[in-house]
């Protein structure tokens, strides 16, 4: 088994209170793993947790192992910003910086040095191709990223991080504000993307999971529940508090 | 609804009293010092280098004034700005939530320390210390500078803390999880996105600068004169008012209001481009 992602007795509690709890989970090379669960069962907080996006929030304490890639996350010697460049994120709410399309796309690449006008040019239409966001923008890349649509903007940020050549794309909730078009497009963009690197997905929308993920993890209450193959989960879970989840009797 | 309109007239008239204030302060101020600006011209009251208002016949003159203003001003940003703006970031991006509880409210007090009080500090501190190390008399641009540096700071601080709280969270979490660290954060995301916010606030802290008297007087020398160093004497417009209104009269009297006249109109420069810069930032 080839996992780049290994959560080994997992926890993080949240001033004083456990908000994960024993998680233990492997994720696998260029597959998408949907992390699936209802709200506050602390499927963001692990996703956070994998790129340490989770060290913004004070008073968050983590127990047990995760690595990314072999290599432990939370070490002390951890390079948080290459880390978050290994693990990229894409967030529930389309966010793009307050700058034109072109400078969104090229802020990774330009922190770690990256000059070469052709080489910035080659970078923009890559990933924004990649994100299936190329021929709606080619001709306003100096546009505000702010003036682009909702789903447009979402598949911005996606361009901007697959700028950062990531081992790993973390998807938290990235069609939870869009409409049928644009998500159908994201899951086009996953599905090519999973031959270079692998995809975490975090879903609220069980049907998302079915129809775009390769395996599945069904989260509740802080604990892992069941990860499997995604049709296993969704035709024979075993777990009936899996199957209660994914026909819709509570969450 | 009796009731409601008689509230509403009463609510309207208080919120005009503010507003009438400021009418009568403006007519009045216009009406006592325009017409000895026009009798003399203009041109040679705002670029007349001689203020003699005993001399026959008297010269009104306040270029030396306004470049005081401008050197004492201009200094205050120097110094108030760079350390305004550094403590603001340090407030809002870094510091630990315990160590903001202890500054916020010690940099309010800076604000609520009486001017004469500034000054006071700065002729027992500030010139002697200037006078021993650096050179010249003391009362200087420079000392002034200083003064009106640590003065403007409260505003600094404040308005500019303000305005990079005001930038969505969702920007710093945008760049850090694009692999920036802290600083990069701030530098390329978080500054440049409450760039209106901090123009404001150095326009406004300008304002300030411009304003203030008392501290002035005791520390500058008041000496009418275009300074040649930031350790020569100079006299601000408001120091000349409040030098000399006492125990002014006739046209020499008019002549300090027109030098209200001048302040009043360079402070509603100031206010105007603040506002203007700080609707321009929002439409972003």
């Amino acid at each position: 088994m080839n996992a780049i992602i290994e959560a080994r007795g997992f926890g993080v509690s949240y001033g004083g209170s456990a908000v994960l709890r024993g998680v233990d989970l492997a994720i696998r090379r260029n597959k998408i793993t949907a992390i699936i669960g209802p709200a506050g069962s602390g499927k963001t907080t692990f996703l956070r947790c994998i790129n340490r996006l989770s060290d913004l929030a004070p008073g968050l304490g983590v127990t047990g192992g995760l690595s990314l890639d072999g290599r432990d996350v939370y070490a002390t010697e951890t390079d948080v910003a290459d880390l978050r460049r290994r693990a990229g994120m894409v967030f529930a709410v389309p966010i793009p910086l307050p700058r034109s399309v072109y400078e969104n796309v090229v802020f990774g690449p330009k922190l770690l040095g990256v000059r070469s006008r052709a080489k910035l040019d080659e970078i923009v239409e890559r990933t924004l191709r990649a994100a299936v966001l190329w021929e709606e923008v080619k001709d306003r890349l100096n546009v505000s990223g702010l003036k682009l649509s909702g789903g447009q903007q979402q598949r911005l940020c996606l361009a901007r991080t697959l700028a950062l050549e990531p081992q790993v794309l973390l998807l938290d909730e990235p069609c939870s504000g869009l409409d049928p078009i644009s998500t159908a497009k994201i899951e086009e963009a996953m599905q090519d993307l999973k031959s270079s690197l692998t995809v975490v997905l975090v879903t609220n929308n069980v049907k998302q999971a079915a129809r775009a993920s390769d395996r599945t993890a069904f989260f509740l209450m802080g604990e892992l529940v069941e990860e499997g193959p995604t049709a296993d989960i969704f035709t024979s879970p075993r777990d009936s508090r899996t199957n209660d989840y994914i026909v819709g009797r509570f969450g | 609804m009796k009731q409601e309109t008689a509230i509403r007239l009463i609510l309207l008239g208080l919120a005009m009293s503010a507003v009438g204030a400021l009418a009568v302060i403006t007519t009045f101020i216009m009406k006592e010092g325009l017409p000895v600006i026009f009798r003399h011209g203009l041109g040679s009251f705002l670029f007349g280098t001689e203020w003699q208002p005993n001399a026959e016949p008297a010269r009104f003159g306040v270029f030396a004034m306004i470049v005081g203003s401008a050197a004492v001003t201009g200094g205050a940003l120097v110094i108030g700005v760079p350390v305004g703006l550094g403590s603001a970031i340090f407030l809002s991006e870094f510091a630990p939530r315990r160590v903001v509880t202890f500054f916020k409210p010690a940099i309010e007090l800076l604000a609520g320390i009486p001017s004469v009080v500034f000054g006071f500090m700065g002729m027992l501190v500030l010139l002697p210390f200037i006078r021993e190390h650096i050179g010249g008399r003391g009362a200087s641009v420079l000392a002034g500078s200083i003064i009106l540096g640590i003065m403007i700071l409260p505003t600094v601080i404040a308005i500019s803390v303000d305005a990079l709280r005001a930038v969505p969270r969702s920007y710093r979490e945008g760049s850090f999880a694009l692999g920036a660290t802290g600083w990069q954060t701030t530098w390329r995301v978080t500054l440049p996105a409450a760039r209106a916010g901090i123009v404001a606030a150095v326009i406004l802290g300008m304002g300030r600068a411009i304003g203030e008297t008392m501290a002035v007087i005791m520390v500058t020398g008041n000496s009418v004169q275009i300074p040649r160093s930031p350790l020569d004497a100079v006299r601000t417009l408001t120091s000349n008012i409040a030098l000399e209104m006492s125990y002014a009269d006739g046209e020499h009297r008019e002549a300090l209001f027109a030098t209200g006249v001048v302040l009043f109109v360079i402070i509603m420069c100031l206010n105007t481009l603040a506002n203007a810069i700080a609707r321009v930032g929002k439409r972003d």
